[in-house]
């Protein structure tokens, strides 16, 4: 069940809080990423995803286009999906991440207070939280992401 | 005579319940989580996606040791405080906890003041 | 044309309630002791055509005329007939209407049955009652008409939710609305007593039997909502300190205390103020529930969808009540003097509203303490049945006690000479306690506790009966409230106790092992029925020990309009326990995730409650006989 844009969730509790206790296992290895790969990053932005989530499909083109920002490195979260599956969304709609990991049972996404997908969540070098968003990212959220890093 | 009977049997009835033990319930805190994505169902009523996860990851928790009170703390730390359905007494909640009970002997004193107001 | 004609209806019931306003003002000024004729006469007019105006509002469900809002927006010509009629009050602007029949018949049958009573009470409880018809009247024509009309004429309605249909369901708006809405006559008759002077102990002959017959049908439906949630919603519970849940108890906590109350009010006229006080505080606790409910201002299962013009109408309309209430009573206080002995009987109905009041802050104060810290700090917060249980029962081992006590202390003074027996009763629940330990298992400190007062009471109540038996002086409907309120409290600590809950994800063959039971998920079927397609589960419920087996049905539906997935728990009822069993399909994956649990003595929790009620309706029945 994908989560869509009206919702009440706040978000605002976990606004600068720090993430801490990482591991995310990477897409194509058996190694996993941890904080201390992700503090290399000026700002990072986590986006949990699926290819079975239709407001995933929504979000994407605008992932992309966060891609292009030299400041902002892009993280994702296959969450509970099936690796072809995965695969096959990003051949189809381009691949925006600059790291890929996944959570096969969704539970390494309790961990960054996931409620479902698609979410995103902002961190900076300190991996410090700035901003999370529940629900497919809108241009206005692309406006307020694009305005934190520059 | 009678007062000591019941004293002697409250204490051993008081024994055998102690001894209940008080290790770590999945289902208790399942029932103590609530369903974010639900309309105020609990984790144990839920069957939302949301739920489940959760309730794979409370395993995990009570495999590696945790207690109940570590789970509730875990997860509010992610979720917020209203993802537990006992609210923490914290200085915010001191009133929620401690109302009732001053409303109880509030209540007491006025009848105690109305029995000894005689005419 | 049912809706011009509806709202014609509404246009003429508020003229009338003008009309009856404005005519009793002027009865008021006539010297005599009898209302006119036309009183009544407008009266009668006044329920006959609102009870027309329901049934119009009925008949358009029942033809399933959509140019009616409301008619489109809940139903849907493919339910059944019995759901369409159900359907007109399962919404909010139908159901609004359910609130002024009842204010209005309730405001008639009041003026019929009170001859014996003050004129100028009845007038100004007649002409109360009349502005809170007034007052809803115009709430339902400028805010929630059902009469309201739409153009183009929709060819379907949308009002297919099959979780509302069902039987519980559709009698437990009426038999709670006859409770809390009911409870509006005494509050008139409160204000009318207030302003009229009648404090005499003659007014609580006025309102004792409106007292009990809301109070009995306010019990009834929270009864009734409580088996619908266990038979229908799927996680085998009954109550769930649900926000909605809460506002229907915290007026029947009113009510209960309100009763007791008039005991002592009618037979040595003490108390006056503290009963008007009930009796105001009902029925604003109603309204304000109403308010909690229809505003949207909370979250929860029962949630009706919402729209904030509601709320802001009812707060005002519920503010106004307040304030004439406060304002009112500020104005009339005058210091009751009385001798109150501390062993007597007027001082422990005096405590049991003590605890009533407890209970009631309790509830109102976790069901909108959210609400404060969300908008004071912005931080939200749940507030579940772990705060209730461990705030409330523990007081309640200490009520019960009391109330077992309480009945039989004498009115005005009592000696202590009957305290060496309720040590032995003390003795006697003990024992039984630890009887029940021993056989099965231990439990807690709070259980044990709360299993021996229960189990006082129901001893004190029944020796009670037996020596009162013997002097042919028994009060039947008192002990059999009590002791079954003692059963009750029994029946959900052993329920509590010594139910079972397992939670697994299970394959198609597979078993699981816990205690001494297997299951087996034996077969999984998909049938196709009228409206919906269910995939239904068959599992084998093995008792390794007795080696008895059961065989139980949960399904998962699949509803096509509107998109719903609802799950049908399977319920095997039994006098000693009930197996509780429900599924659901996890997502990508080829696992079902199912809930077993054996919940024993659960079906006596439903007859517990219902002797509760056979109790009053007893004390009704023997009021109607002397009267």
């Amino acid at each position: 069940m994908s989560l869509n844009k009206d919702t009440n969730y706040s978000t605002n509790f976990l606004t600068g809080k720090k993430i801490s206790n990482i591991s995310l296992e990477y897409f194509d290895e058996n190694k996993f990423y941890k904080e201390d790969d992700l503090k290399k990053n000026n700002y990072t932005l986590i986006n949990f995803w699926a290819s079975w989530c239709l407001p995933c499909r929504q979000e994407h083109p605008l992932l992309v286009q966060l891609s292009k920002e030299k400041n902002l490195k892009l993280l994702g979260v296959n969450f509970k999906d099936k690796k072809k599956q995965a695969e096959t969304f990003l051949y189809n709609l381009g691949n925006p991440y600059d790291l890929l990991t996944k959570d096969e049972l969704g539970k390494s996404s309790v961990k960054f207070g996931v409620y479902g997908i698609p979410e995103s969540i902002l961190v900076n070098k300190d991996l410090m939280i700035l901003k999370k968003f529940v629900g497919p990212l809108s241009t206005e959220d692309y406006d307020s992401i694009i305005k934190i890093i520059n | 005579m009678k007062f000591k009977l019941i004293l002697i049997t409250l204490l051993l009835n008081f024994n055998l319940a102690s001894g209940v033990e008080k290790k770590v319930d999945q289902n208790t805190i399942h029932k103590n989580l609530r369903c974010l994505v639900c309309q105020g169902q609990s984790i144990a009523d839920s069957n939302s996606d949301f739920a489940q996860t959760i309730k794979l990851v409370v395993k995990d928790l009570i495999k590696d040791g945790k207690t109940e009170r570590e789970i509730y703390s875990f997860m509010s730390d992610k979720y917020g405080e209203w993802i537990v359905f006992k609210p923490e007494l914290n200085k915010h909640n001191v009133v929620l906890w401690v109302l009732p009970y001053l409303a109880l002997i509030f209540g007491g004193v006025i009848i105690f003041i109305l029995v000894r107001r005689r005419n | 044309m049912l809706s011009n004609f509806g709202n014609l209806l509404l246009f003429i019931n508020i003229f009338l309630s003008f009309t009856i306003i404005y005519s009793a003002l002027k009865c008021l000024k006539i010297s005599g002791k009898f209302i006119p004729k036309t009183i009544y006469q407008i009266s009668t007019l006044q329920s006959t055509l609102i009870i027309i105006c329901f049934f119009t509002l009925i008949a358009g469900f029942v033809v399933s005329d959509f140019s009616l809002i409301t008619v489109y927006q809940n139903s849907n010509s493919l339910k059944p007939l019995f759901y369409k009629i159900s359907g007109t009050w399962g919404n909010h602007e139908g159901s609004l209407l359910l609130w002024v029949i009842i204010l209005t018949i309730f405001s008639f049958l009041f003026l019929i049955f009170t001859k014996n009573h003050p004129k100028e009470f009845r007038i100004l409880t007649l002409i109360i009652q009349n502005i809170l018809i007034l007052g809803f009247l115009f709430f339902i024509l400028f805010n929630s008409n059902p009469f309201s009309a739409i153009s183009p004429i929709p060819k379907e309605g949308l009002g297919l939710n099959p979780i509302l249909q069902d039987p519980a369901l559709a009698i437990h708006p009426p038999l709670l609305y006859l409770g809390f809405v009911g409870s509006s006559i005494y509050f008139s008759a409160a204000m009318a007593s207030l302003i009229t002077n009648y404090s005499q102990t003659a007014f609580a002959n006025s309102i004792k039997n409106w007292v009990l017959i809301s109070w009995f049908f306010q019990t009834l439906g929270i009864l009734v909502g409580s088996i619908w949630a266990y038979y229908e919603l799927g996680w085998g519970g009954f109550w769930f300190w649900d926000p909605v849940e809460n506002a229907s108890l915290l007026p029947w906590f009113a009510m209960t205390a309100l009763l007791h109350s008039l005991i002592v009010f009618e037979k040595r006229g003490l108390f006056y103020f503290w009963v008007i006080i009930l009796c105001l505080l009902t029925f604003i606790l109603s309204v304000t529930g109403t308010f909690l409910v229809r505003s949207g201002i909370l979250n929860s299962v029962h949630t009706f969808a919402s729209d904030p013009t509601r709320g802001i109408y009812i707060l005002s309309f519920l503010t106004l009540m307040i304030f004439s209430s406060i304002f009112l009573l500020f104005k009339k206080y005058k210091k009751e003097n009385y001798d109150l002995n501390p062993n007597s009987k007027e001082t422990f109905i005096l405590i049991n509203n003590w605890f009533m009041m407890f209970y009631l802050i309790t509830v109102l104060l976790g069901t909108i303490y959210p609400i404060f810290t969300d908008v004071l700090t912005g931080n939200k917060i749940s507030i579940g049945p772990p705060f209730y249980n461990i705030v409330i029962i523990p007081v309640v081992v200490i009520f019960l006690l009391i109330m077992a006590i309480g009945p039989k202390v004498k009115w005005i003074k009592e000696k202590f000479n009957n305290l060496k027996n309720y040590l032995l009763i003390l003795l006697g629940s003990i024992l039984i306690n630890f009887l029940i330990i021993i056989l099965f298992k231990s439990y807690s400190i709070l259980s044990n506790l709360i299993i021996i007062s229960s189990i006082f009471l129901i001893i004190s109540s029944l020796i009670d009966a037996f020596e009162s038996f013997k002097k042919n002086k028994t009060d039947f409907a008192r002990i059999i409230s009590h002791s079954s309120f003692g059963l009750l409290v029994m029946f959900i600590g052993l329920n509590d106790i010594f139910s079972v809950e397992k939670d697994y994800n299970i394959k198609l063959g597979e078993t699981k092992n816990f205690d001494n039971y297997s299951i087996e998920l034996q077969n999984l079927e998909i049938e196709k029925f009228l409206n919906y397609k269910a995939v239904i589960g068959s599992l084998e419920i093995t008792n390794n020990k007795t080696n008895k087996k059961k065989i139980l049905k949960p399904e998962i539906r699949i509803y096509e309009n509107p998109q719903t997935l609802t799950y049908e728990a399977a319920i095997k009822t039994s006098f000693l326990k009930d197996y509780y069993l429900t599924m659901s399909n996890i997502d990508r994956s080829d696992y079902y995730n199912i809930k077993f649990q054996k919940k024993p003595l659960m079906i006596w929790i439903w007859i517990s409650v219902i002797m509760i009620v056979l109790g009053g309706s007893l004390r009704l029945f023997q009021n109607a006989k002397y009267n």
